[in-house]
């Protein structure tokens, strides 16, 4: 550790913000914004290369840096509205934290991100990781209203506001969802809720994967509206077989009712779960994703999953494998070089279809990139709004990656 | 650090040369640069904002537009993109010194892929239209502004547009995939994916809704969402504003989430049934309530059942429930021409827009009432009630201008109780030119600066849509380090 770095942090910020991490660096741990934009700016003055934590659950906390700033001194609720089913949070608060929060209430926010429930909100935000949800409930970017967002010069930047339709202003809030950090430090965020359904039911369909990907079709014509219709590989699962997996949520008789339309006129066989078998099946293709060293996105329809689920197997494995039957999304974890990803990116982009890179070891992320090349003119954009929100260029998000040729 | 300019330097322009010159790329007749040719492009719909624009070009290609934006930026020419001028924010405004560039000759549909649920279009597609061409596919596109029958998907785009069932669907950026798009310099690229996926941060996402200051959008790829199984519309009448506004919150909370939740209150509802689009409200009723349903039948029927008892438990008089198409469209139809009916009472007809949580909605309607006697004004209020985006309509005639004078008094008091319930001072139209003061209301001024900085990353001269949404001069205050 350079004490140096560290005697500077904890002039500043003092000894209960001040530590070390995990790999020995400096760390900071603010409990405020302000405390945040003190760190950075100094930071920036200081030539500083920093790493942005977490819980350090999800993404490995491996990035070189002189300094590391940790969003867990920020585990509050700020405000929850739940007449309004508004909750303006700080970023460091768990998701199981948040979700505690918003049950008395009567709220709840319809993410169900990859990973441990000890998650902070920042990072499935910062990372824009949704889960199986986002069929009924769209991407992580939708519930987000509003953010506070310091940049790599300590800047304190607000963008969108507390209500839940606003077109005031540029909408910087899309930057911040997904940009893995590169755009600032978020350290509070203001999110859009729902009013917990009164009914949630999961039925499941076990077998082949064609047998499965052609009954998603059919129940994707049925109109029924899932929350979630997800395929999951068997060790996503665990479970010996493919399986399908639906989440009917809303009022207890329309659920009934869709349930009901699911089975009529099937092609497999459809179990209902028990509350506490739902739970374990949707908790446990969540952490599942953790098993493999690497997880990858990829934003791919539901017509062309079948072929890009052959891709995918064809380039990596089909072992840890989850993808959205009816508006698309998949998602895959599991050992992967960076000649196996390039060549998968490349293969993909001739189908338009972008690859994501969720989370691996730096060396991965910092030879691949989160999103690796852009389409023509893109890469001038992004690196010139990398240079507005972080002068500096200290934060170490590494975007493009370094090995990728394109 | 200096500042760079942040509003284009007033390029000294032979008028006459510059027409030509556009005109030997749109041909001639697509050059107006009469008075009276543009006088139709000197207004959005805001009767208190006007402007008449440098000359005017419409160009009918893809490649025309393209050579046009990079003609006027050889030129060094600042320019509007426009698109049926119906944003009502004074947003799609140029001045003398600025090229206006309407789209609306760019209005064909160019892909519909009914198995992918997606369009791909050119940006003056009028709204409706694009909605109409889907149906036989049994898909719409959900975005449904009031203005739905003129405005184009290009605005839509630039305005982040809403509409009535943006309640349960989103609003135009959660309907965007890709945008193909020429930035101010003449650069072409295309932003994000038709498979929805950003491919890198949400640059699409961050184009919609930049009120034409980022660049145009000329090529749109939308997402499509299927027609419903059922449907139900219901009306329910209130003797008192506030009990209706209660009736949302409720709805809301008990996790009923309706396609569209609609206020009109009693100056709006006469002013409709006294029109030839009279849906049959109740003109004595202090606010009608306008709820609609759709998806599976069962959850429908059994929904409409909860929102009729709650909505009778909030106090409505009556719930009447649309049982037939012709039915349905004769309620709608009073909600979505309520500003026309509107425009019938005075020569001029200001139709603000702002957004307040939906708790807050009971006690900001009795100060909006409070704002319209102080200013001897009669303020009527037709809104997306489910969503908190409030439309204030105020009747005058522009041509008294002392009246005008209150008619701004009164809009600006309206924006402030907005923004001090904890709202926002637009939720679908826009900031413009009409709300360029209120942005420091919401905005500190190192967000708002970070505003400027992140436009400059896509224009740096300044040149698309100038001195629009972000207060520019005051901006170049803060950079200098006068306030921040």
């Amino acid at each position: 550790m350079n004490q140096a770095i560290f005697d500077r942090v904890r002039t500043l910020l003092g000894s209960a913000s001040t530590g070390k991490s995990g790999d020995g660096i400096a760390q900071a741990a603010p409990d405020s914004t302000d405390g945040i934009s003190a760190t950075l700016a100094l930071a920036k003055n200081e030539g500083w290369r920093v790493r942005i934590e977490g819980r350090g659950s999800w993404m490995p906390p491996n990035a070189p840096a002189d300094l590391v700033v940790t969003s867990l001194g920020l585990d509050r609720v700020v405000k929850f509205a739940p007449a309004d089913l508004v909750a303006t949070v700080q970023a460091g608060i768990s998701v199981a934290a948040l979700e505690r929060a918003l049950t008395e209430g009567h709220a709840w926010l319809p993410i169900d991100a990859p990973g441990r429930p000890d998650r902070t909100i920042g990072s499935v935000i910062a990372t824009g990781t949704a889960g199986p949800l986002r069929e009924g409930f769209g991407p992580v970017r939708d519930h987000v209203l509003g953010c506070t967002t310091v940049t790599g010069d300590g800047q304190v930047v607000k963008s969108g506001g507390v209500v839940v339709k606003n077109v005031a202003g540029y909408d910087l809030n899309k930057l911040q969802a997904g940009g893995f950090g590169a755009f600032g430090l978020l350290t509070e965020v203001n999110i859009r809720l729902r009013a917990v359904p009164a009914s949630d039911l999961t039925l499941i369909a076990q077998g082949g994967r064609d047998a499965l990907t052609a009954e998603a079709r059919r129940v994707i014509e049925t109109k029924i509206d899932p929350g979630a219709l997800e395929l999951l590989s068997p060790a996503v699962a665990a479970d010996a077989d493919w399986v399908l997996a639906v989440r009917l949520i809303g009022g207890a008789e329309g659920v009934r009712s869709r349930a009901k339309q699911i089975r009529h006129d099937a092609t497999v066989s459809w179990t209902a779960l028990t509350g506490d078998q739902a739970s374990a099946l949707w908790h446990g293709a969540a952490r599942a994703f953790l098993s493999g060293a690497t997880t990858i996105r990829l934003g791919v329809l539901s017509e062309s999953l079948d072929e890009i689920i052959d891709l995918v197997a064809e380039h990596l494995d089909l072992g840890l494998l989850s993808a959205g039957t009816g508006k698309g999304g998949l998602r895959w974890s599991g050992e992967a070089t960076v000649e196996h990803l390039t060549r998968l990116r490349h293969v993909l982009a001739a189908r338009e279809i972008p690859l994501t890179l969720e989370r691996a070891e730096w060396k991965l992320r910092h030879a691949f990139g989160h999103f690796g090349a852009y389409r023509e003119g893109v890469g001038a954009v992004v690196s010139r709004l990398r240079s507005t929100f972080d002068p500096g260029a200290i934060f170490q998000v590494p975007l493009d990656g370094t090995a990728v040729d394109g | 650090m200096p500042s760079l300019a942040l509003a284009p330097p007033r390029t000294i322009v032979d008028r006459a040369a510059l027409a030509t010159a556009l005109g030997r790329i749109v041909g001639d007749r697509w050059v107006r640069h009469q008075a009276s040719e543009l006088r139709t492009f000197s207004a959005d719909g805001l009767p208190t904002h006007q402007s008449m624009p440098m000359l005017a070009v419409l160009p009918g290609t893809r490649e025309e537009l393209i050579e046009v934006v990079r003609h006027l930026h050889r030129s060094g020419i600042a320019f509007v993109a426009r698109g049926a001028g119906t944003g009502l924010s004074g947003g799609a405004l140029a001045d003398a010194h600025t090229v206006l560039i309407p789209l609306t000759r760019l209005h064909r549909i160019l892909r519909i892929e009914p198995k992918t649920k997606r369009a791909v279009l050119e940006p003056g597609v009028v709204n409706a239209r694009l909605s109409e061409a889907v149906a036989p596919y049994g898909l719409q596109y959900a975005p449904d502004p009031s203005s739905q029958a003129a405005c184009t998907v290009g605005g839509n785009v630039a305005e982040n547009s809403g509409g009535p069932h943006c309640l349960k669907y989103g609003v135009t950026t959660n309907h965007i995939v890709e945008l193909e798009v020429i930035l101010p310099d003449g650069t072409v690229t295309r932003l994000g994916s038709p498979h929805g996926e950003p491919w890198g941060p949400d640059l699409v996402g961050l184009f919609v809704g930049s009120e034409g200051m980022f660049g145009i959008a000329i090529e749109i790829t939308v997402r499509l969402v299927p027609l419903p199984q059922a449907v139900r519309t219901l009306l329910a009448d209130f003797m008192a504003v506030r009990s209706a506004s209660e009736a949302v919150g409720a709805i809301i909370a008990a996790g009923i989430v309706p396609a569209a939740l609609e206020m009109i209150d009693q100056a709006c509802v006469k002013a409709v049934e006294a029109s030839i689009y009279a849906a049959g409200y109740p003109t004595d009723a202090a606010a009608v309530l306008l709820v609609e349903l759709d998806g599976e039948p069962v959850e429908v029927a059994s929904d409409g059942a909860s929102v009729e008892r709650l909505l009778l438990a909030a106090g409505a008089r009556t719930v009447r429930s649309a049982t037939d198409p012709a039915e349905r469209n004769r309620l709608w139809q009073g909600r979505k021409k309520a500003f026309g009916a509107m425009g019938r009472l005075a020569r001029d007809l200001v139709v603000q827009d702002a957004v307040v949580p939906r708790s807050a909605l009971p006690d900001v309607l009795d100060r909006i009432t409070a704002i319209g006697q102080k200013y001897a004004l009669t303020i009527c209020n037709v809104f997306h009630a489910g969503d908190g985006n409030l439309h204030p309509n105020i009747c005058y005639d522009g041509r008294d201008a002392e009246l005008t004078e209150r008619v701004r008094a009164a809009s600006r008091e309206i924006m402030q109780a907005c923004v001090d319930a904890g709202g926002s001072i637009t939720g679908e139209h826009g900031v413009g030119s009409d709300k360029l003061d209120f942005m420091p209301w919401i905005f500190d001024a190192t967000s708002l600066r970070m505003m400027c900085d992140v436009r400059r990353v896509f224009d740096p001269a300044g040149r698309a849509n100038p001195n629009k949404v972000v207060p520019v001069f005051a901006c170049r205050e803060w950079r200098a380090g006068g306030v921040s």
